[in-house]
């Protein structure tokens, strides 16, 4: 059953004296409640401005959002902006990507901890202060007391990502979105802070959805991966599925760009040709066309079909030519799922 | 703390000493002399050369320098020459109003600059924030006595609802234990002088406000509007704070930093132009004191204005940086 469920989802940016960019073109995915789901693609894919989009969090101004996103049976993107401020913060809570901005510097650590509790749970302050305590005990931050007192310039990168989480958790929300927390930190910090979030969304039972640029992230945490491209979701898989058979060429060549360890040619790395352009439109057909090795000409002419690839779990690739995939029977055609 | 109020006051030292010198070429390089200036256009040479040497002017420049910064560490700057009173006691009498003045300009530029340049930021790119903007880019460029004339032109002679000079009714016979006549007629359980002070006191404050106003306008919005882009506005949203709680304390607290700074420096156009103010309203504080000095050339007094003015620009602005200290522990002295 899920909770999460985003129909449709078209962001549009309005430029003066340019014409309006579909930032996000016709998303939808679900997520289910404890479900951990990852959201991967490279910078301008639309990763960051669908999972703001869902916490309504993108300026009023000059951007129109159309679609459906479904919170239990809320419909978040009519929700009067009163009952908008009560769901943040309390049902869906955001980690965000720099918590070296991401945190006020002129307010105590502290303070911006229980104002979220005092604003949600409706505790005193000095009841407010006991879980804060206790928070950032559980998120590993050592003397908890006197960092309470103390200022995001005084705590480290790690340390302050460690309170932006502390204070997305602290109201129990049912879903977390994580928008690339680790791209700021240290490589060794990194990965402390991923299993900081494994072991709590395995302990609170809260949904995730990390979005991120890196593989790596996404094979280490989630159940489910959806892979965007120039603001559309090219594939979805299982994360399993995903790393055994990539079937969209654009998650192929992502994980073949991944350099290995044990690659015996010391050669060049593997590189995805070209560049994300500005704006692409899908209307021509696929936007990754232009730099994929395998494009014919069923790419063109209009969006790609959206093809249900699954044989078990569910799994879809906005492409004619999936590859990877075993050949489909004789007589029996794939299913199109939407044009 | 300590040690950063004791450096900052040690700095003043080189300050004031290199303030001094100019000060001392500079108004001796004034055409015309205390002495001309004293007998008129029409004295004989002989006259001037006796004044001078009674005033100690015919002695060599490095001598006079060295008698005046002699006196001076001891806060004799010697006596005016217009009234024959040290000048120490004529501004002390003096400093109230000019002080009474400046701060009630500062609360008019404060109290109606922040709130402005806060709407105009939130209503970045309307009608409102256009007019806003150029009604403070008018502000900085009106002259204070053009402006000054205008008020009360309009409000004193035209319309007859607030006086046209002084600091209080002439005919009010009111004790003035402090000097600030507002706060005296408090003291003395006299509220009909306090209010006839306010009165005298509002044209001239609005004129003297108008360019702290429209600057702090300025800085404001500009402040106010990048804030809002900041991610940890944004992370205050995030968190579904209330609208009130995400400009109190995180909106406005960070987009006062640079407006605390700029009020600060605004301290020294306050006192600048109170002497313009002073004169035009006849309010009798330093600034038209020091105005009628210059015409007089009153050297005693223009040295002396000039110095403890540079104090109390120094001494205000210390006292900033320890109030941004404590907005922004960043940058907190330790």
């Amino acid at each position: 059953m899920s909770f999460l469920r985003v129909r449709d989802l078209t962001v549009t940016f309005s430029r003066p004296g340019k014409p309006p960019v579909r930032a996000v073109d016709g998303v939808s995915f679900d997520v289910a409640s404890g479900q951990t789901v990852g959201i991967v693609g490279e910078s301008g894919s639309g990763k960051s401005v669908t999972s703001l989009a869902v916490m309504r969090l993108l300026p009023a101004r000059n951007v129109r959002v159309t679609g459906s996103i479904m919170l239990g049976d809320q419909e978040l993107l009519t929700l009067p902006a009163r009952q908008m401020r009560d769901v943040r913060g309390r049902d869906v809570a955001m980690i965000f990507q720099d918590p070296m901005t991401s945190l006020n510097p002129v307010v105590t650590v502290g303070r911006q901890l229980v104002e979220v509790i005092v604003r949600h749970d409706r505790k005193s302050t000095t009841a407010a202060r006991h879980d804060a305590i206790a928070l950032l005990d559980r998120v590993g931050i050592p003397d908890p007391v006197r960092r309470l007192r103390e200022y995001p310039h005084q705590l480290s990168g790690g340390m302050r990502q460690r309170v932006m989480i502390a204070m997305a958790i602290a109201c129990r929300p049912r879903l977390l979105i994580a928008d690339e927390p680790t791209t700021a930190l240290d490589v060794t910090i990194q990965a402390q802070i991923l299993d900081l979030l494994r072991d709590l969304v395995e302990e609170s039972g809260s949904a995730l959805v990390m979005i991120t640029h890196d593989l790596g992230v996404v094979a280490g945490l989630c159940e489910q991966v959806h892979v965007m491209y120039s603001g559309r979701i090219v594939e979805s898989a299982p994360a399993a599925g995903l790393f055994a058979r990539p079937a969209h060429p654009y998650t192929d060549g992502l994980l073949r760009s991944i350099p290995r360890i044990d690659d015996d040619h010391h050669g060049r790395l593997h590189t995805i040709r070209g560049s994300v352009r500005d704006v692409v439109a899908w209307e021509h057909g696929c936007a990754f066309q232009p730099r994929c090795d395998h494009a014919v000409d069923a790419c063109l002419g209009g969006p790609p079909p959206v093809l249900d690839l699954s044989d078990g779990p569910p799994r879809q690739v906005r492409c004619p030519r999936p590859m990877n995939q075993p050949a489909p029977a004789p007589g029996t055609d794939r299913r199109e799922v939407s044009a | 703390m300590l040690r950063f109020v004791v450096r900052r006051l040690l700095q003043l030292i080189p300050i004031l000493l290199g303030l001094s010198i100019l000060l001392f070429a500079w108004v001796r390089a004034l055409p015309g002399g205390p002495a001309q200036a004293l007998l008129g256009e029409r004295a004989t040479p002989e006259a001037v050369a006796q004044i001078e040497a009674q005033l100690g002017l015919d002695r060599p420049l490095w001598e006079q320098y060295v008698q005046f910064l002699g006196r001076a560490v001891r806060l004799d700057f010697g006596a005016s020459l217009q009234t024959g009173q040290p000048v120490i006691e004529e501004m002390a009498r003096r400093f109230p109003a000019t002080i009474e003045l400046a701060v009630a300009a500062l609360l008019i530029a404060v109290a109606v600059g922040i709130p402005l340049g806060y709407l105009a930021a939130r209503r970045y790119g309307t009608w409102l924030d256009s007019a806003l903007v150029s009604a403070s880019l008018l502000g900085v460029t009106v002259p204070i006595f053009f402006l000054a004339y205008l008020l009360k032109l309009v409000f004193a002679v035209q319309l007859g609802w607030l006086p046209t000079a002084g600091r209080a009714d002439a005919r009010a016979r009111t004790e003035h234990p402090t000097g600030f006549y507002v706060l005296d007629g408090i003291l003395t359980g006299d509220l009909n002088a306090s209010w006839d002070a306010l009165t005298h006191l509002i044209l001239p404050a609005i004129a003297l406000a108008s360019i702290p106003l429209a600057v702090i306008v300025r800085m404001t919005r500009a402040s106010v509007l990048n804030v809002l882009h900041e991610d940890y506005v944004r992370t205050a949203e995030a968190k579904g704070l209330l609208p009130g709680t995400v400009v109190r304390r995180h909106v406005l607290r960070n987009s006062m930093l640079p407006v605390t700074t700029v009020i600060g420096l605004q301290m020294g156009v306050l006192l600048a132009g109170a002497v313009l103010t002073e004169t035009v309203f006849a309010f009798a504080g330093v600034g038209k004191f020091m105005a009628d000095g210059i015409v007089q050339r009153d050297f005693p007094t223009i040295q002396g204005f000039i110095l403890v003015i540079a104090v109390s620009y120094v001494l205000i602005n210390m006292i900033v940086d320890i109030i941004y200290g404590l907005l922004d522990p960043r940058v907190r002295v330790s």
